[in-house]
Order: C-alpha cells, then structure tokens, then sequence
C-alpha cells in the first residue's frame, strides 16, 4: 500500500524483496535504510573494503547554452567561472539573505554545458529557483527522472571498478567523464561521493540502474542503505541539508566558508560579506558524548543553565564506537577545543566534549594526482 | 515473522514480562528489537524508583531511532541489568535472554497478553 504513495527509483525491483532489507519514507522516497548486514556492518564495509548505494533520488540537471557558465557562477557560492572541462565543484546556491537553498555539485562538460546534482527533497526547490533566475539563451533540463546513480565507495572502490572500466583509475579527486563504459552501459563517472572515502559516483540512463547494480552485486559489492550512509557522512564532516544547511543557515556559520569565494559575484554574496565583517553569530562544532547516548537532530545545548544552541545531527560512530555529534552553537561563548558543554537527552543533561573534525581519517582525495 | 516465547507475558507496547512470585523480569520483543534496529545505548532505569504501569521507565536508543520502554506492570525497580551498558548489543542478539530490568510488584499485573494473544496482535499490525 504504502509503495503507491512513495516514489520509488529505477533499482528498487532488484532489492524491494531481498531478505533483511529495510525500507523506509526519505522525504517522499521509499528507500533502504539498510541491507541484510544492517548499518553498522555496512559502515565498517565501505570504511575498509567497499560498499554501493543506490542514490538515484539524487536531483539532477543539465544547465546549457552560452551564457551557462556565467549563469551558475551568479548561482553558486563557488567558483564556477574558472571550472575546466572534466571537473566537477561542490558549492552552495543561497538566497539574498545569505541562507542555503541547496548545497549542489557543478560538473562542468565544456564550456556551455554543465551537469549539476540537487538533493533530492530539495529538488523541485531548486529548478524552480534556477530557472526564477535563468537569463535568455541559457536553457535548464531536468534530469531526475531519467538518471540512476549508483555510490560505489570505498578504498577498494577504484580495485572494483578498474575492472569494468579501466578509464576509473585516469581520474583524479573530484575529476569525471562523460565516456565510461559500465558493463555495456554509457555512463557519467566522478571520483566523488559522501562518505569520507575514495570512490565513484556514478551516473546512468535510468533504465541501466539494474544491470549496473545486479553486475556490481555479482562483484560481491555489499549494498548499503540510507543509515550507513548518514553515519558515514558524519563522521567524515560533510553536511546533510535540513540538519548542517538549511534557509536558516548561512554557509559561514556552517564553517563551508572555503567553498563560498566571496570575491566573486553571486546571490547572498552581500549578506555573506557583511556577517562576515559584522561576525559571524554561530559556529557549527563537532562534540564526543562523555556520558552516553545518542545526541540527535534539535537536542537543545546548554553551557551552564543557559542554551546556547542545539544539535544538528549525531550519532554512535560505527568506526569509533563513540557517541559523536555537530552543534550550531553561538560563538560568543568563546569555547574552544576540549571544553565541555551539556546536551539534553530525554530531558537529562549529558556531557559532551567539543572536539576537531572530522572524527575520522579517511582515502576520499588521496588519490589525487 | 516475528518469534514470540511461550510462557512469558506481553505489552502492547512489545515489553515481554515473565513474572517469578512478586518479581516481575523485563525486556523488549523480538518484534521491537527488530523494528528498532541496531541498539547503541540502553538508558536503565535508577534502581529503588517506583512506576505505574504505562509509565516511560527506560529508553533505547539504535543508529535509527529511539524508543521509550513502557513499564508493563506497576512496582519498584530492584535491579537492572548492567551487561547492557557495555553490550546493548545483546538486545538484538537475544531479546528474550537480555533483559534491561527486575521489579518488585506493587500490584498484580493487568491488560498483559499471553503469548497466543501477543502473536495476533502482531498480525494486526501487518
């Protein structure tokens, strides 16, 4: 019953009725959470050998004509202005006020035709705030429906996919083609993905996504959900929309500022550069629970009696096995490293312990040439 | 499917109870571990504090989710088991042997089902 309300992607049929696999609603999307080997063990598969997931929620569309480059420069944060050919640049579209309509990658296939990728309940957001602003002459087409992807990550990802495709081993840390032949399939491959590790993320015609998933399992390639995914997210500091960015958060106090190029024009720029000079009122800040138990999106943060902020995420660290966690929290209080705050947890106040992140050491860019 | 214990008692809300005299043990069903996922912390109660029947007394938390236990019956907490602070694993390992609490009944227990009729009410939540 519930499958005719949610949206299903093009893989679905090939795990829908595998034993153990659990699916839930992500925003409006009947996906796994997690496989038969459950998320912890899933985790701990993609940090040591590697691990897929099916992403085919995951937005996309293809921005073109003559004025495209210059057209997402004014969008993004980054700089799109200077991207090579077979590149690809992780940035943030704002609004005026500064705050994150989405965060996006920009990969750029010659100099009028660029590829982005959306989040997926952000999706319909973002087309219709890029084509509010699209200029004549640039045209956007919307590619969500006709695209699979599939995350094959991991530091053997590049061992796997060698032997499918040799062309894998070319590309460097956020480098992609367009010409990948995947078991017979045409694919757009980058070396890019959300989970700390070496891999490739990689993208098809929508009906392809099962051969390429069954040819990938055949490869003894464990599957992994939607909750390893989360975990292993967070513990390699890369933000999720709705928790770390969202139209109330400006990429500054997200501490993304190296991906906002306030040199250059774009919408938000104004209000970035001024929270910049005026300062900026909150830092996002990672903390260890010194006392146990899972911090979760909203927990309220008090530094003595007095609330300071709340959690944007957290979780029990399958690679460390520690309960670790991120905070917007104002930055007046002045703490710093090592210095304890308290997290109400089911209406208890637990310790916690601001630490550096990311929580984890990871292979995601160490390939680079 | 679910696997449901004979001779043990059970709540709506998946405890499971097996009553020994005035000493009521208690833990989670193979039906909550399961839709809770991988357990990473046990929250037990404080030992010598009293609940009614209904009442939250503990809460598990999994990579997932949380979910607050119910206490099934009424009395005092006498002991609880500490093996899960260390292990909460074992709630996903073996539901029915990890208990999370014992308690000394203040009232006889009301509105628990036995095992035939704790494995049709899990029916009527397919």
């Amino acid at each position: 019953m519930i499958e005719t309300e949610l949206r299903t992607t093009p893989i679905y049929d090939c795990y829908k009725d595998e034993p153990g696999v659990k699916l839930i609603d992500f925003g409006g999307w009947y996906l796994p959470v997690n496989f038969s080997s459950g998320i912890i063990a899933e985790h701990l598969e993609v940090r040591s050998n590697v691990g897929m997931f099916d992403v085919s929620h995951m937005g996309e569309c293809m921005v073109t004509g003559p004025g495209a480059r210059a057209f997402l420069d004014w969008m993004i944060t980054n700089d799109v202005a200077s991207l090579r050919p077979g590149h690809v640049v992780y940035g943030m579209m704002c609004y005026e006020r500064g705050t994150v309509v989405d965060d996006l990658l920009v990969y750029c296939i010659d100099d009028s035709r660029f590829f982005v990728v959306l989040n997926a309940s952000n999706a319909d957001k973002d087309l219709a705030y890029l084509l509010d602003h699209k200029p004549e002459g640039v045209a956007i087409e919307d590619l969500c429906d006709a695209t699979s992807q599939i995350a094959l990550q991991g530091p053997n990802a590049e061992q796997v996919l060698k032997g499918v495709w040799p062309g894998c081993t070319e590309l460097g840390f956020f480098d992609f083609s367009v010409n990948a032949s995947i078991f017979g399939c045409r694919a757009l491959v980058s070396r890019t993905g959300y989970t700390g590790e070496d891999g490739f993320e990689i993208y098809l015609k929508s009906s392809d996504g099962p051969k390429v998933w069954k040819a990938l399992l055949e490869k003894g390639v464990m599957p992994c959900g939607l909750g390893a995914r989360d975990t292993l997210r967070m513990e390699a500091k890369l933000p999720l929309y709705g928790h770390e960015l969202s139209d109330q958060i400006t990429p500054l106090e997200a501490n993304l500022g190296v991906f906002v190029k306030l040199d250059k024009s774009f919408i938000g720029r104004d209000a970035l550069l001024k929270q910049k000079e005026e300062g900026i009122p909150r830092s996002l800040r990672g903390f260890e629970m010194v006392e146990g138990g899972v911090a979760r999106y909203l927990y309220s943060v008090y530094l003595n009696d007095e609330q300071i902020g709340y959690v944007t995420s957290g979780c029990k660290s399958p690679s460390l096995d520690k309960f670790v966690g991120y905070a917007l929290i104002r930055r007046d209080t002045g703490l710093k490293f090592g210095d304890l705050i308290d997290i109400e947890i089911h209406g208890k106040l637990r310790k916690a312990k601001l630490v550096k992140t990311p929580f984890c050491k990871h292979s995601a860019g160490k390939s680079e040439a | 499917m679910s696997k449901v214990v004979e001779g043990l008692l059970y709540s709506e809300d998946h405890e499971w109870v097996s009553i020994e005299g005035d000493i009521a043990t208690v833990g989670i069903t193979d039906y909550a571990q399961d839709e809770l996922g991988e357990v990473v912390y046990v929250e037990l109660p404080q030992e010598n504090s009293d609940f009614e029947s209904g009442e939250e007394v503990s809460e598990i938390e999994s990579v997932k989710a949380d979910s607050a236990v119910y206490c099934p019956v009424s009395g005092t907490v006498i002991e609880t088991n500490s093996e899960l602070e260390a292990k909460p694993e074992l709630i996903n390992q073996d539901c029915y042997k990890a208990w999370i609490f014992r308690m000394r009944l203040s009232s006889q227990p009301e509105d628990l089902l036995d095992a035939k009729a704790y494995s049709e009410f899990l029916k009527t939540l397919k």
